[in-house]
């Protein structure tokens, strides 16, 4: 009589495809996954009480450190909740340099999952393609400021810089490439038909499991929720542009995909219209050498690339944060990871991981 | 009977040989060591070259540069790779099944290594034309399955032992549709003989006469040999390297060897069971012809490999079962027709 038992597969914090230090316990039956249970804190470095002995311009840093590949989100979530709490004014040309600069973030952002995805679903080639193209805008960065990933370029009341014009013209130059990439990228897996085999109607999530979630970003937009935190709130320079909000139907890999690669082409929309108006003027505000915000609260939130970042800071008065607390759109997404491997096989949880498009920085923070 | 420069050169190696010993059962021994030798060589050197051929192919197409440190244009990287790996540390993990664990890398490499034995390289250049040939040859093949299994079962790994299970239905999956496949070339032949099956298309090659079966061929190979796209048995992205994780140093390397053996292999039998072996204009002797056959098909094969994501294994099952092996069948039929229809008219 043959007799079968669930069993419990460990997969990570040392795996190939974890993206980091994640632990996922795979409890599976022959290869059909019955549950998935994330395990975090492999990566708890405990940045928000960190910051508590620092000052606020000190704390800047740290949040580079979140989501390391998209760290000009970062910048600009916690700079912007400093200036609410302090009233500070940013000049424009600030508010469109962090636009443009926050965008191509997104951008190379997206080129990682692009890359770690097409990785985990076993072509490696996809990542070398996508991570070529994202090194263009790591040399953007490291033009307008001089770091790569951890740029620290955002600063309290603007930005650390001026926008060089030899920024300017390369940032155009990437815009004009992006049309093509896309056109590459498309061609090299969006049409394969293993890929889509692998990405359509598997780990769904519908609409409603989203919102219980409390998901954001790409991933609850996949699912049909219209959500973009730049849409509602207009924080920032983003009232004036003029870009569409891609949406999903059915939420599952495939949407969560393609409303990344439509992301992109928004973007850059988006970096488009703020070079063509780029204004001019001083690039920082006037903030007092030693910032004394007055004593009270204030909670920001960007639309960070994997979703809603949240910044809540409780000032008492001094020179340093009494309280931050960090809102990650990553850490809440990834609840739903047991939920999208329920019934899928071993190889889905690779790509669901990779669907909800984690960043290890940012969940353990 | 035989012309070419490689059968007159073992011809001749052969009348020197009985001229110093004279006993023809000796000889004849003596000669199929020296052949077995030569194709062993051939097998290692294979690796060598694959892996840095496979290094920069991959690059190319990833738009990389490749190894380029080690040697002239990094010509020597595989060597450095081979030192490096039999320097490492050989570890044995605990609660492994040790009599199976050690023994599935050796016995991995025989099946690769035998069916050697069968490819005809050249006019009248073949180890052993056996009658059954190509029975023997898929016999033989279809025998990788057990070290992959005694793999996967005795390193007490989950990962290693889900490889070991794929492994067993992927073989289960593909084997049949391959046979069946190449069931319309046996009919066409008339012969199990592989020499027969290059004979058989000196005027027009198998790949002419057989389209549906070539590429069902193609896509069996590829399981077979274990290539991505089709590479689900060492999936890395979900199950580490399967049967193969928790091997070190030179006990990977026997694993590694033997893949590359095999997509040698593969690439040796869809030039000669479709491509008409070493057939070809007279300008260049036959195993040219085999050998730059051979060489663009495992430059094919690695092609496939670098540009498609891994299929998913329950996809790839009922595609070896639902579509594959209906159309070998079909194929089969069409074949038996066509030949009726030959002889008649």
């Amino acid at each position: 009589m043959a007799q079968t038992e669930k069993y419990v597969l460990n997969m990570g914090p040392q795996h190939p495809s974890t993206h980091g230090v994640l632990q996922v316990q795979v409890e599976l039956d022959g290869e059909n996954i019955v549950g998935a249970k994330p395990v975090m804190g492999y990566l708890h470095r405990g940045i928000e009480k960190l910051m508590e002995s620092r000052t606020y311009v000190q704390c800047v840093p740290f949040t580079d450190r979140l989501d390391y590949v998209s760290a000009m989100n970062n910048n600009l979530g916690f700079c912007m909740a400093v200036e609410k709490l302090a009233g500070i004014e940013v000049p424009e040309r600030a508010e469109y340099i962090r636009v443009i600069c926050a965008e191509l973030n997104r951008i190379a952002s997206h080129h990682v999952f692009i890359g770690s995805l097409t990785n985990d679903l076993g072509s490696a080639t996809g990542m070398i393609y996508a991570f070529r193209d994202r090194e263009k805008i790591l040399d953007l960065f490291n033009i307008i400021c001089g770091a790569r990933m951890t740029a620290h370029y955002i600063r309290i009341g603007g930005v650390a810089a001026d926008a060089q014009d030899e920024f300017l013209r390369d940032t155009q130059k990437f815009i004009d490439y992006v049309p093509e990439m896309l056109d590459e990228y498309n061609k090299l897996f969006s049409g394969n038909e293993i890929f889509q085999a692998r990405m359509k109607k598997t780990s769904i999530i519908t609409k409603e499991m989203a919102l219980k979630f409390g998901m954001s970003g790409p991933n609850i937009r996949a699912s049909g929720v219209d959500y973009d935190i730049r849409k509602i709130d207009k924080y920032g320079a983003y009232g004036k542009f003029d870009f569409d909000v891609p949406l999903g139907k059915r939420g599952d890999n495939w949407d969560r995909y393609m409303i990344r690669m439509k992301e992109i082409a928004e973007s850059a929309k988006i970096i488009q219209q703020a070079l063509d108006n780029m204004p001019e003027g001083p690039y920082m505000a006037k903030v007092p050498k030693v910032l004394r915000p007055p004593k009270g609260d204030a909670y920001h939130r960007v639309e960070n690339t994997r979703g809603e970042l949240g910044f809540y800071i409780v000032s008492d008065g001094s020179t340093k944060p009494y309280r931050v607390h960090i809102r990650r759109p990553s850490f809440v997404n990834l609840q739903a990871l047991d939920t999208m491997c329920k019934g899928m096989l071993l190889a889905d949880a690779v790509t669901a991981f990779a669907t909800i498009d984690p960043l290890m920085g940012e969940v353990d923070c | 009977m035989h012309s070419g420069i490689l059968y007159s050169l073992g011809q001749s190696l052969r009348e020197i040989l009985t001229s110093l010993i004279g006993v023809p059962i000796l000889v004849d021994l003596l000669m199929t060591i020296i052949c077995a030798t030569i194709l062993l060589l051939i097998m290692a050197t294979s690796a060598l070259v694959f892996t840095l051929g496979e290094r920069k192919i991959c690059a190319f197409i990833q738009v990389r540069i490749g190894p380029n440190r080690v040697g002239p244009g990094g010509l020597l990287q595989s060597v450095a790779d081979m030192l490096k790996l039999m320097d490492k540390e050989d570890i044995v993990p605990r609660g492994i099944d040790k009599w199976l664990w050690v023994l599935s890398p050796i016995l991995l490499l025989v099946p690769s290594a035998l069916i050697y034995a069968f490819f005809p390289f050249d006019d009248g250049v073949i180890l052993a034309d056996v009658n059954v040939g190509l029975f023997l040859l898929i016999a033989i093949t279809s025998q990788t399955v057990l070290p992959f299994l005694m793999g996967g079962y005795s390193s007490n790994s989950k990962y290693s032992l889900i490889g070991g299970m794929r492994t067993v239905a992927q073989m289960l999956g593909y084997e049949v549709p391959m046979v069946f496949a190449l069931m319309g070339i046996v009919m066409i032949t008339g012969s199990l003989k592989m020499s027969a099956i290059v004979e058989a298309q000196s005027d027009v090659w198998f790949i002419v006469l057989q389209p549906l079966a070539f590429l069902i061929y193609i896509v069996t190979a590829l399981v077979e040999s274990n290539r991505p796209p089709f590479n689900i048995v060492e999936g890395e992205s979900e199950i580490i390297a399967g049967p193969f994780t928790e091997y070190t140093g030179m006990r990977w390397a026997l694993f590694f060897l033997a893949e590359f053996s095999n997509l040698m292999c593969i690439g040796i039998l869809t030039t000669t069971l479709f491509l008409g072996g070493w057939h070809g204009p007279d300008f260049l002797p036959g195993f040219c012809w085999f050998w730059i056959k051979t060489l663009l098909c495992v430059l094919f094969y690695q092609w496939v490999g670098w540009t498609f994501p891994r299929a998913r294994v329950d996809s790839m099952l009922s595609f070896g079962w639902k579509v594959l092996l209906p159309i070998a069948l079909i194929n089969v039929l069409l074949t038996g027709v066509g030949i009726y229809v030959y002889n008649v008219m």
